[in-house]
């Protein structure tokens, strides 16, 4: 093996535009992913809290698969299991339109739902009785003082969770290699074997890994702040 | 449908438990019981010298351990596996089993996520402890082995637990490197079958499912006991006075 050189792979523009892609198709996954599940952890939130006696167990049992399955399983048992019961028309359009991507953002999607759906609803727990109590003495309906007093408490708490788990999700977002998804890792292992030189690729998917995961704590630290209501009152 | 689900079981149980063991490698469940054991057993010892070097006063000690922390927590799993998978056979210059590669991955990888645990819990404890345990004569490595780790080690005895259960959850990723785990057992059965994948992966999914649903349950049930005894007996109906300890760990 000849020696480090990272301009081998930078100077190359084949490399270069495999990479991008790598990366384009990891964000798809990602913000497809993220949208999916925080919309779902919103519905299986509203689900849990409604007076509907049905919700509750319903919401359990599916946090409780998702978080107790691997999240590789679950992507695995959608791609190579659900994929196939499907009916034909379907499974053709899926597999006309990039089904590994798909059922990326489906099995990540549902996975990180339930995560995102307990941390906002230990966020809202961990907002005292009081408050409400409070926001309807002073006239507030139960609609309103949700919407001015719990959520903006309950939504902050939840903050550092969740932004934990949008980082995982990140991360998490390599495991769609398994099933074929072209994203970055999968870019990754292509330039390995074409030009191997292994050290240098793993060396710049890494630092592109790290380097937007660090971007995402960012933006969530800056939001954390931005929430945080001594810095408003100062302001 | 049910009764594929039996066939199958019927079938390939033993594959699914032991792998081909008694003619190959171990693998299956047991497989990936044994190489979750090991990576939780030595990311323990690792996990607590990683926490002691990040509060050390020692620079030398404290950046590269918090840069280390920060990698792990930025870069995939799946990452780090390719890496060892590269690095450790060119190092050592043997063929390094997939078992084994898989083994130094997780530690790494656990060691980083329960490191942060210990350090929680340390600090968690307070200055007091330690100026009380100084005052009383020890030195600084005899007031963390006596009095610091002790009181830190025992509160995050449930974060241990899922910790456990999220090395399980990340032993099927050894299945890009061919560990023989159960989720590799599982593919076997389903290349020899061909026709039913949704139902053996479904009994993969329900095999794990039972594994940590069982293992999160006996972590909580310790966490309320240590939450009531963290209490004191006086009022032994309020737990929640004594602030358990976040649990910190990876989700896969």
């Amino acid at each position: 093996m000849s020696g480090f050189d990272l301009s081998a792979i930078l100077t190359n523009p084949e490399y270069i535009s495999m990479l991008l892609h790598g990366i384009e198709m990891t964000f798809i996954i990602y913000i497809g992913s993220w949208t999916l599940a925080m919309t779902l952890a919103i519905l299986l939130l509203a689900l849990r809290v409604s007076p509907l006696r049905i919700g509750e167990p319903i919401v359990a049992a599916y946090v409780s698969y998702h978080r107790n399955v691997p999240t590789l399983v679950q992507l695995m048992l959608w791609y190579f299991g659900i994929f196939t019961l499907m009916p034909q028309g379907l499974s053709d359009w899926l597999a006309n339109n990039n089904a590994e991507a798909i059922f990326a953002v489906i099995g990540l999607g549902l996975c990180q739902a339930a995560y995102f759906s307990e941390d906002l609803r230990s966020g809202l727990r961990s907002v005292s009785p009081g408050q409400m109590e409070a926001a309807q003495a002073l006239g507030h309906g139960y609609a309103s003082a949700m919407r001015f007093v719990i959520m903006p408490q309950g939504v902050r708490n939840a903050l550092p969770p969740l932004i934990n788990h949008s980082v995982s999700l990140f991360k998490n977002s390599s495991l769609a290699i398994v099933i074929g998804a072209p994203e970055l890792t999968h870019a990754v292992k292509e330039i390995e074997n074409i030009s191997f030189r292994t050290f240098e690729i793993y060396m710049i998917g890494t630092v592109t890994y790290l380097f937007f995961s660090l971007i995402i704590m960012g933006i969530g630290a800056y939001i954390a702040m931005r929430a945080d209501p001594a810095r408003r009152a100062r302001a | 449908m049910i009764h594929d689900f039996i066939a199958i079981i019927q079938d390939y149980w033993l594959l699914l438990l032991i792998g081909q063991y008694p003619n190959g490698p171990l693998g299956g469940l047991a497989n990936t019981l044994i190489l979750s054991a090991l990576a939780i057993a030595f990311a323990f010892p690792v996990s607590i010298l990683m926490a002691l070097a990040r509060l050390s006063k020692w620079w030398f000690l404290r950046w590269p351990m918090t840069a280390l922390v920060y990698v792990t927590r930025g870069v995939p799993l799946l990452m780090l596996i390719l890496w060892c998978y590269f690095v450790i056979p060119l190092w050592t210059g043997a063929d390094v089993p997939s078992f084994l590669i898989m083994l130094v991955t997780l530690v790494i990888y656990q060691g980083a996520f329960l490191s942060e645990v210990v350090r929680a819990g340390i600090v968690s404890l307070g200055q007091g402890q330690m100026d009380a345990a100084r005052a009383l004569g020890h030195g600084y490595m005899g007031a963390m082995r006596f009095v610091i780790l002790p009181q830190a080690l025992y509160n995050m005895i449930p974060s241990m637990i899922s910790t456990f259960v999220s090395t399980i959850k990340d032993t099927t990723l050894g299945y890009v490197i061919n560990v023989p785990d159960l989720t590799f057992a599982a593919s076997q059965v389903n290349n020899q079958l061909l026709t039913q994948p949704f139902q053996v992966f479904l009994i993969l999914a329900v095999v794990y499912y039972i594994l940590c649903w069982s293992l999160t349950y006996v972590a909580n049930s310790v966490e309320r006991r240590i939450a009531r005894r963290r209490a004191g007996p006086r009022n032994p109906r309020l737990p929640a006075e004594a602030a358990p300890l976040k649990t910190i760990t990876e989700q896969l």
